[in-house]
Formats: structure tokens, C-alpha cells, sequence
């Protein structure tokens, strides 16, 4: 038999409903994993107590016949941007240690109320800004995987980097990420598994520690493109105590999953096909097209002609925005502060804030402030508004000629650990395919396409309609089925 | 446009966050060039375009006026709102001294 903790979300949810196996036993072996994986660095803290208790409910509502949730018995990671009561929510930075929330973020709060247990809180870059875990306050993550004949340790993506190595490792069957320029679907594609960004305001931010609010969404990794689907029922829906919150109802997303696209079109654009695209990911996306065309999908090429532009628009507006957000840590309400002997007010925010914050959320920080700055507002911030609508509009107008889009995830597999370190703008370029849908708002998905001849995941993503999370999933479905993707890590940790 | 060691000082000033001699050194090309890499925005037409503000049109919502009509974000939770503070006393935020 399959060890628990290697099992999805949907087979513990009906094992443990059917009675065979325990929800306390699925959690022990999860806890054990978690425990027995230190050298990965995914979680920031464990909470093996809390894995356990949700478990024991679960056991005690089957056995007293009472109806179960659709995560009972699932013990999931929560990345720790999302404000947990009691658990210490730090964004895996210095400024956040030791801040222990007294309230709980909506989607953290719906998944235990769904029967979902924590296992921990998952690393992270610091306040979600990287693409390699490597600018986390409690040091990187190193991912599971391994090129062939290697022992180099590789970044897992980032910013949900804790999470992707949890679920790739198979210590958690599933995790929370937050997605502002593709911190989901980036560590999904560098781990092999599956990872969905839904459309902008599906997922209440409410409790989620604020990076660029115009563009971070919530949303589920998990090992199949199923697992998200139940995962993402439960974290959507309308939360009145986020302003830009959906007030649609959630759609049954996993039950409709149907990976017959006959009489849909997949776009494929054709600005993604950039130079320094690794022949493996331009190899994957072939295939890619190969098995949707398969699953009965008609491919037309499009054009998004301002994909170029997206990522340095993305470069002005997340650090705006960010350095808006960021304002909050003042060493006054909660967090580190750093008071010099004889310091005023003014000198223990400049002091505290050089102390709290790391090296890129410093420059992140400073190029937003910059932008936004009397002078020069209007040839930046302005400039890239502008042409965030140019990008959202090239989106709109290839919905006339297909339902769903498809591209590679990522430029390249996994880089090592310390490789772009000291290369702030190549580890932007990281982001260079999944950045324009988070622009637009869309809902998008990376699922794993294969390994590359090194040996590594390689994912591709179907971008689509707003709100149309369904055809992602679907056409994700399609891909994971032809894919067959069953390589995982071998264990060295 | 690029930063010189004083602008990129400047900046960390409004920012509030304090940089010293060999962070200003190390910062100033870091922040050069990634400004250059975003200048190629100048040269994308946008003449006519709207800025973007929101992915997704919505109105802004009002809620009822209703006082702590959610008991959690309501008042009357001082004690909770002061719990994470680093200096607190007297139900009060803690500062140094601001005025002389």
C-alpha cells in the first residue's frame, strides 16, 4: 500500500471517509514527514498539534455519523503569508518575526472549515518577493529535486517555494500559495506539480499579508490538476471584508472537470516563443499542443504584441504598490523595532525598517517609492498603467479566436540555489511568461509537462478567460492525463 | 533617467529605511539598472490608453452603517490590537518622543 503521506487530497478525503484508514493516521504520517524533512527548509514552523487535532474532529465526526467537510481528514501547508490565530505569521521576514495574529485570513479559515488540518507554516521569499525562496529571512528552501548526477541544491521557485517542496517531497498533499507575478505557478512548473492562480478577486486577500494588492491571489498546489479543483472550491468565494472580492458564487469546478475539449480553441501566442527559451520548454510546449489537439481542441495562433512590455510594467506597479503596502511596518503596532539609543520617531521607522527588511524588499521598496515620487509618477507609474491595459487588452482580443491559451510556464527548469542571487533582473526574467496573465487578472495554471533531459520538471500553463477557471481545468486535466507525469524526487533529505 | 548615490539616498529617506555608506555604493547600479531595463516602456505608444487601475471592473461596495457589524474587525478589542506591539503601555502605542 501507498504510504499516506504520498497520497492526493481526494484519496485521503475518501479513504478516510470509507473507512480505510484514519484521518489521525494520515496526519502522523504527514507530521512525520514534515519532521523527518528539515534539510529541504520548506516550513518555518510546524505544527504538528494542530495537523492532529483537525484529524481527531475528523475521526470523531465519522464516527459519530456526522456529515464530513470536503477536506476532512486533509492535512494541507499553509504558506505564511496567511494570517493564522495563535501561529506566528512572520512572511518569512525579520521585520514579522514573532507576530502572532489574533484573527484568522478568510481562505486559511474556510480551508478548516472545509476539514482541513495545518501542518505548519511553509516558507516562502520574504513578503512573496522572489522566484527562488532564496530572499526568505529563514533561509532558502532548497527544492527536493536534483539534475541527474548532481548534488547541487536547486531553487523550488518562489515565492511559494516552501510550498512547492512540501508537495513535491510529499510531506503535505496540498498547500496555499499566493500568486502576484506567478509565485504559484512558477514553483509549480519547477517541482512537477500543479498549481492554479484563479481570476483576480476569487480568493478573498482578507488576512493575507498585503505585496501588491492590484495582483496577489490566493490559490491551491497540489499533485493533480483534480486535487486543486476540490482544493479551490474551498478557498473561493465572496468575503465582504475584502473590497475587491468577487461576489460570484463558487462554481463546482471539480466535479465538472471534463477533459474532452472538442469544439474548444487553444490560442497559441506566438510572442511567447522569445529568445533563450531552453529547447526543452520549446520541446514541452510542441507536446503540449500535440495532446490537446488529441483531446479534441482546435489550435489557432494568436497575438498578445505587448507581451514584452508586461514585465517591466509588472516591475514598475508590484513595487509601487508594494512600497504603498510595506509603509505599515513602523516598529509602532506589531513587528521588530529597532530604537537606537537616543533616537526620535523618524530615525526608529529608518532604523527598524533597515533591520527588518531584507536586501529585496529593500530595492523593491526603493524603486517603488521612486516611481511614485513628484517628477517622475507620470513617466513610470502612469506609463505602465497604460500599458497594463495594452496587455489586458491583447487578452480580450484573442477571447475572439479561442477559449483558453497555452504557453510554457517558465523560460527555463530549475537554476541552482545562489545562480541569480546576485542578479536582480535575470531572476525577474524568471517570470517572463507568467507575469502578463497576473497583469490581466486571469485565471491560470501550470501542470507538469515532463522532464527535461537533465532530468528536471518542466510545467506548462493554460491561461484563461476571466472568471473561466472551468476550461484551465479542463484543459490542465487534458495535459495531466496525456502527460502521465509519475516522476518524483528521489529522496536525499 | 538614472540615480546617483545622493537620489538613491534621497529616496531612502522618504522610504524611511536607513542605508548606510556601503548599502548606498551596493544599491545605487542595482537600482540603475533595473530603471533601465523598465525605461523601455517609453517607447510603447499609449497615446489614448487608460491607465489600469482594476483587473476586473467592480463598484466599490458600501457596507450598512452599522457599528462593529463584524465583531472581529469591530471595536472594543483594544487589548487585541495592542498584543503585537513592541512597546504598549497604558493601552496606548509606545513612542519615543516626538515632541521637544
Amino acid at each position: 500500500m501507498t504510504a499516506l503521506n504520498e497520497l492526493g487530497v481526494r484519496a485521503i478525503r475518501d479513504g478516510v471517509a470509507a473507512g480505510d484508514f484514519t484521518a489521525r493516521e494520515v496526519a502522523d504520517a504527514c507530521n512525520a514527514a514534515v519532521a523527518s524533512a528539515a534539510a529541504l527548509n520548506a516550513f518555518i514552523l510546524a505544527t504538528p498539534d494542530d495537523a492532529l487535532a483537525a484529524a481527531e474532529r475528523g475521526d470523531a465526526d465519522r464516527a459519530a455519523g456526522r456529515a464530513l467537510g470536503p477536506l476532512a481528514g486533509v492535512p494541507i501547508g499553509m504558506k505564511d503569508l496567511f494570517a493564522t490565530r495563535g501561529v506566528q505569521t512572520s512572511a518569512a521576514s525579520h521585520i514579522l518575526e514573532g507576530f502572532v495574529p489574533p484573527y484568522e485570513s478568510t481562505v486559511s479559515q474556510k480551508l478548516w472549515d472545509a476539514g482541513a488540518g495545518m501542518l505548519g507554516k511553509l516558507n516562502l521569499d520574504q513578503f512573496a518577493m522572489g522566484s527562488s525562496n532564496e530572499t526568505s529571512h529563514f533561509g532558502a528552501v532548497a527544492s527536493p529535486w536534483r539534475k541527474a548526477g548532481s548534488n547541487a541544491a536547486l531553487a523550488p521557485g518562489g515565492s511559494s517555494g516552501g510550498s512547492s517542496a512540501a508537495i513535491a517531497a510529499r510531506l503535505c498533499p496540498a498547500a496555499t500559495g499566493t500568486d502576484t507575478g506567478g509565485s504559484i505557478r512558477q514553483p509549480a512548473a519547477f517541482t512537477g506539480i500543479c498549481g492554479i492562480k484563479p481570476t483576480y478577486g476569487r480568493c478573498s486577500r482578507w488576512g493575507i499579508v498585503a505585496f501588491a494588492s492590484s495582483l496577489d491571489q490566493a490559490g491551491p498546489m497540489a499533485r493533480s490538476v483534480e486535487d486543486c479543483a476540490i482544493l479551490l472550491e474551498a478557498m473561493a468565494g465572496f468575503d465582504p471584508k475584502d473590497s475587491t472580492s468577487l461576489d460570484l458564487p463558487v462554481p463546482g469546478w471539480s466535479a465538472a472537470l471534463d477533459p474532452d475539449l472538442r469544439g474548444k480553441r487553444v490560442g497559441i501566442p506566438r510572442e511567447y516563443r522569445m529568445e533563450g527559451t531552453d529547447a526543452a520548454i520549446l520541446k514541452s510546449w510542441e507536446d503540449g499542443i500535440a495532446w490537446l489537439k488529441d483531446a479534441g481542441a482546435r489550435i489557432v495562433d494568436v497575438s498578445l504584441p505587448h507581451t514584452r512590455y508586461a514585465l517591466p510594467a509588472y516591475y514598475i506597479i508590484a513595487p509601487a504598490e508594494a512600497s504603498s503596502n510595506l509603509a505599515r511596518y513602523d516598529g509602532v503596532r506589531y513587528g521588530l523595532r529597532e530604537l537606537p539609543q537616543g533616537a526620535g520617531l523618524q530615525e526608529m521607522y529608518a532604523a527598524t525598517r533597515a533591520a527588518g527588511f531584507g536586501e529585496e524588499v529593500k530595492r523593491r521598496v526603493l524603486i517603488g517609492t521612486y516611481v511614485l515620487s513628484a517628477g517622475f509618477y507620470d513617466a513610470y507609474y502612469t506609463q505602465a498603467m497604460k500599458v497594463r491595459t495594452l496587455v489586458a487588452r491583447d487578452f480580450e482580443k484573442a477571447w475572439a479566436h479561442c477559449d483558453v491559451l497555452l504557453a510554457p510556464t517558465t523560460p527555463t527548469a530549475a537554476f541552482a540555489l545562489g545562480d541569480k542571487l546576485d542578479d536582480p533582473l535575470a531572476m525577474y526574467l524568471n517570470d517572463v511568461f507568467s507575469v502578463p496573465a497576473s497583469l490581466a487578472g486571469l485565471p491560470a495554471m501550470s501542470v507538469p509537462a515532463g522532464l527535461d533531459p537533465d532530468g528536471l520538471p518542466l510545467g506548462l500553463q493554460v491561461i484563461g478567460r476571466p472568471f473561466d477557471e472551468q476550461s484551465v481545468l479542463n484543459a490542465g486535466m487534458a495535459i495531466e492525463q496525456r502527460a502521465g507525469f509519475v516522476a518524483k524526487p528521489e529522496r536525499w533529505w | 533617467m538614472s540615480v546617483d548615490r545622493a537620489v538613491v539616498a534621497k529616496i531612502a529617506s522618504l522610504a524611511r529605511i536607513r542605508l548606510d555608506d556601503a548599502a548606498l555604493d551596493r544599491m545605487a547600479p542595482e537600482l540603475n539598472q533595473i530603471l533601465a531595463w523598465v525605461e523601455q516602456l517609453a517607447e510603447v505608444d499609449v497615446s489614448g490608453v487608460e491607465p489600469m487601475s482594476a483587473v476586473i471592473p467592480q463598484a466599490l461596495r458600501l457596507r450598512d452603517d452599522v457599528i462593529d457589524a463584524d465583531p472581529l474587525t469591530g471595536g472594543g478589542v483594544r487589548d487585541l490590537v495592542l498584543a503585537n506591539a513592541p512597546a504598549a503601555e497604558h493601552g496606548f502605542f509606545g513612542v519615543p518622543k516626538v515632541i521637544e
